[in-house]
């Protein structure tokens, strides 16, 4: 594939019409006429390696804003990847690279600042991972750290993070207790509170059932449609249910890392563009 | 038992027993490491107990001839700790093992306090800030500072730090407590350095994501999460640490100054427990009082220092035991 | 999220990275102590005791109340009382590393037995001093010779080699294991052809770094198998008192009061035992990092 040097133009930026790309241009054009000023992340040409291994390529999506987006794929896609790079949380791993543009308020996040963009797009991972800490200092961390100090402010945006992640209820007699004392569903809606509590504009959710049974999944994937209402997520899952479920949008990633289509769920499920995605979410491989 | 005659069978038969033959060799063998501390122990207070015994048995009776000989006419138990240690005199015997302990504690903790904000910025920035090779590198490094024999030490104590605090601090001796201190915590580094990294490294990365990926800074993350959930390990570390100074002999004994007299003051030439077994053996009777009242201090530096060992390990079975609890 | 309270975290990030920064030269200052430090004593003892190293001084035993000759003895005494210690500890903390990752049941006394080794190497050395004249010079009547050193510092050593031992084992993979164990081989035939001879590099690294310890102690040999200046400088018996390089350079500062009457020999001393100390360490570090990258499992 040929790699042609582009100027960047902002959030309109046309998109490229490879050949290859037909399809996906087309695609790209019909989300920019109905979300027209209402993208938050706008993805181009974005590659991925990992010690040398392309992990993503030339991944170009725009994402709207609010709702819920499902990214969804066969293992090793390059789904997880994808979501990494948008809080740049691939950082994590020596020998990561990500180039191309990801613009999000207007600017490359791949080259601002991580931690202000970490404030402005929290994460919830595939395991929950709460602090050896109690419940509460586990929400506290995240403002403590942005420098508040104030007991009271602190509970409050404690109080309203929990009532978000629907946990508030179980646990607003024993806050002082450990995080760990709660069953998974629970951590994992404790780390979403977490997330919330620093006001993101988007939430980046990896599989956040995976490790979890179907009760448990079901709470969070409720939680995941109300938070919804207020801000975006970006939601990674192999579940082709739950997307169907949760999602407005889905983005489907095949093997390599390519973006094979995105759209609309309903219009992506019912009538798939490629084959191959259709064979995909007729559960044929991955 | 009686002959069976399906064929194989006796055979089959050795051989299970030869299993658990060679099962039971190899569990007396892994016995030794337990019957050489318990040997240990033995020894040590078989040979202080005498000394502790006679004194507890015959309080104050002047001119006792025992087996001991003349040793113990005038010393009782309570005065193992007692500020006087003049264990061989014409006139009058004290066991006063009190400046010893005094100058290990002081020692110690002198050489704590540089040895705990070193060895541990080390290995933090080592484990969690610099690059891989870097940590490589410095795992060799400590290695290799752990290897130096502690006379080496002792050596550089004597020939290059001791005349440097004297002419720096101004005072009369450059063998004292500071000195020995100094020394000290370059031995204790390499093992709060080293363990500390272990515990460290043992934290799990989804703390380190979860904390980034709530816009904390890095150091914010170490600070906050990093530290605190290893901080059982590392408090183990340092405890273990601080053993090995409390056990250091060839070290101290070149420049820790041998003067056996009852002060805190850490510029006083000071004579640790370790120096005084190490001094006092060469020239002790066996059999006299004397003699006896070394394998005491050395019960009690024993005794100190399978407490603080044991401790660490419980730290350390902590930090095990909840990294297990988040795996589950 | 108002306007406002965004340029409060542009403010509070920039005084959170500086914080950072500060947090990190720091750390890094301190870290590079021990560099500093190792690479100091280093060359500090190279630059002073490699002029005093000749063949003479290697090869020749010390004249004059030590003020003049060599340090052979001390090399032969300190070679002698180390391959011995060897001897006596490795058979034991072999068994007991076999025993540790091959038998061992779970249970009080896999736990008992941890304890033990951590406990060991825990112990400060003037107590096996202690330990070593209570029982092999006194209690078993070996007298302040080899034999009572080189049992003292096997018991030194043990704990490092059981240690360094069982992490060799532990580290040959499981399916070498089951493979053979598969082929009807009973278990100690298993551990004997597959296990032993996969481990041996580490055990044999696990050796030299337990040499490279006891090869530098002094307190534990000092009351029980040395002594300063023989007169019969070359031991004959096993029964015999041994001159060791760490306690020469004890001997040779206790001596003189002005260190200056010995200094070179005290620093070719010095330099002989760091050299033999250091070229053991590296040569197990090297050792081990090349075992470890070679292997294909």
């Amino acid at each position: 594939m040929v790699i042609e040097a582009r100027e960047k133009h902002g959030i309109e930026a046309p998109s490229r019409k490879d050949s290859v790309e037909d399809g996906m241009a087309s695609t790209r054009d019909w989300v920019k006429r109905k979300f027209y000023g209402e993208t938050i992340i706008d993805v181009e040409d974005l590659d991925f390696t990992y010690s040398k291994v392309r992990a993503l390529q030339n991944v170009t999506i725009t994402i709207p804003r609010d709702g819920v987006t499902a990214v969804m794929g066969p293992s090793g896609c390059g789904k997880s990847t994808f979501l990494r790079t948008l809080n740049r949380m691939y950082e994590v791993v020596p020998g990561a690279k990500a180039s191309g543009t990801i613009l999000f308020e207007g600017e490359n996040l791949l080259k601002t600042d991580p931690v202000v963009l970490r404030h402005k797009i929290g994460m919830v991972f595939q395991r929950p991972n709460p602090f050896p800490k109690s419940i509460f200092d586990n929400i506290a961390y995240g403002p403590r750290i942005h420098g508040l100090r104030n007991k009271k402010k602190l509970m409050a945006i404690a109080e309203d993070a929990l009532r978000r992640a629907a946990l508030w209820d179980e646990v607003k007699d024993r806050l002082k207790e450990s995080a760990f004392s709660l069953s998974g569903g629970q951590q994992q809606r404790l780390c979403i509170a977490r997330a919330l509590a620093v006001s993101p504009k988007i939430l980046l959710m990896d599989e956040p059932c995976s490790a979890l049974d179907p009760k448990a999944s079901d709470c969070i994937e409720r939680t995941t449609r109300e938070l919804a209402e207020a801000l975006t997520v970006i939601i990674v899952t192999h579940n082709l249910q739950q997307a169907a479920r949760v999602s407005d949008h889905v983005a489907v990633f095949l093997a390599g890392g390519h973006l094979a289509e995105f759209g609309a769920t309903r219009e992506v499920f019912e009538d798939p563009e490629s084959q191959e995605v259709g064979d995909y979410l007729q559960g044929r491989f991955g | 038992m009686g002959h069976t005659k399906v064929d194989g069978k006796p055979n089959l038969k050795i051989r299970m027993k030869h299993r658990n033959v060679d099962r039971y060799v190899f569990f007396a063998l892994a016995l030794v490491s337990l019957l050489t501390l318990g040997t240990i122990i033995y020894f040590i207070f078989a040979e202080a107990v005498p000394f502790l015994d006679k004194m507890r048995l015959v309080p104050e009776e002047q001119g006792t001839t025992s087996k001991w000989g003349e040793h113990f006419t005038d010393t009782r138990l309570g005065d193992l700790f007692t500020s006087t240690w003049r264990p061989e005199s014409d006139r009058e015997e004290f066991f006063g093992t009190l400046p010893m302990i005094v100058a290990t504690t002081v020692v110690t903790l002198g050489a704590m306090v540089l040895a705990i904000p070193f060895g541990l910025s080390a290995a933090v920035f080592v484990g969690e800030v610099g690059p891989r090779w870097l940590k490589d590198v410095f795992k060799t490094v400590l290695e290799l500072l752990a290897a130096v024999p502690s006379i080496v030490y002792g050596f550089f104590g004597l020939i290059i730090i001791a005349p440097f605090v004297r002419v720096h601090l101004d005072v009369v001796s450059g063998s004292n407590g500071l000195t020995a201190a100094l020394i000290l915590s370059i031995m204790a580094l390499p093992t709060i350095s080293s363990l500390a990294e272990d515990a460290l490294h043992a934290v799990p990365n989804t703390y380190r994501e979860a904390s980034l990926a709530l816009g904390a800074t890095r150091w914010q993350t170490i600070w906050r999460t990093i530290i605190p959930s290893a901080s059982s390990g590392i408090i183990g570390a340092v405890i273990l640490g601080m053993g090995r100074a409390v056990g250091e002999t060839m070290a101290v004994l070149f420049v820790a100054g041998n003067a056996p007299f009852l002060t805190w003051n850490i510029l006083r030439p000071l004579r640790p427990i370790t120096s005084a077994i190490a001094l006092d053996m060469q020239e002790s009777v066996r059999g006299s009082a004397h003699f006896h009242s070394l394998f005491a201090m050395g019960a009690l530096l024993l005794l100190i220092t399978l407490i603080m060992n044991w401790t660490a390990e419980w730290f350390h079975g902590r930090l095990l035991k909840r990294q297990g609890l988040k795996g589950g | 999220m108002t306007d406002r309270s965004l340029e409060n975290l542009q403010d509070g990030i920039t005084k959170r990275s500086m914080t950072q920064w500060i947090a990190f030269s720091l750390l890094g200052v301190a870290s590079l102590f021990g560099f500093f430090f190792l690479a100091f004593i280093l060359y500090w003892i190279i630059r002073q005791g490699a002029s005093a190293i000749s063949w003479e001084f290697l090869t020749t035993a010390p004249r004059n109340m030590a003020q003049e000759g060599g340090i052979a003895p001390m090399i032969i005494g300190s070679v002698y009382l180390t391959a011995g210690s060897l001897i006596v500890a490795i058979p034991f903390a072999l068994g007991a590393a076999i025993w540790l990752s091959e038998y061992a049941w779970k249970g009080w006394w896999l736990r008992a037995i941890r304890v033990t080794v951590n406990t060991l190497a825990g112990v400060p050395s003037i107590v096996f001093g202690l330990v070593g004249l209570g029982l092999f010079v006194y209690a078993l009547g070996f007298g302040v010779s080899l034999l009572s050193g080189m049992c003292t510092l096997a018991m030194l050593t043990l704990p490092i080699l059981i240690r360094a031992s069982e992490e060799a084992l532990r580290a040959v993979p499981r399916t070498f294991r089951e493979g053979s164990l598969s082929l009807g081989a009973t278990r100690w035939t298993m551990i004997r052809t597959v296990v032993l001879p996969t481990a041996l590099p580490g055990i044999l690294t696990g050796s030299v770094l337990g040499m490279a310890r006891a090869i530098g102690e002094t307190a534990p040999i000092m009351f029980t198998a040395t002594a300063f200046l023989l007169t019969q400088p070359y031991p004959t018996s096993l029964f015999e008192r041994v001159s060791t390089l760490p306690y020469h350079l004890y001997g040779l500062v206790q001596i003189s009061n002005f260190y200056n009457e010995t200094k070179s020999i005290q620093f070719g001393t010095v330099f002989v035992l760091m050299a033999v100390v250091t070229l053991l360490n590296l040569t197990a570090i090297i050792w081990r990092t090349r075992v470890r990258r070679k292997k294909a499992w």
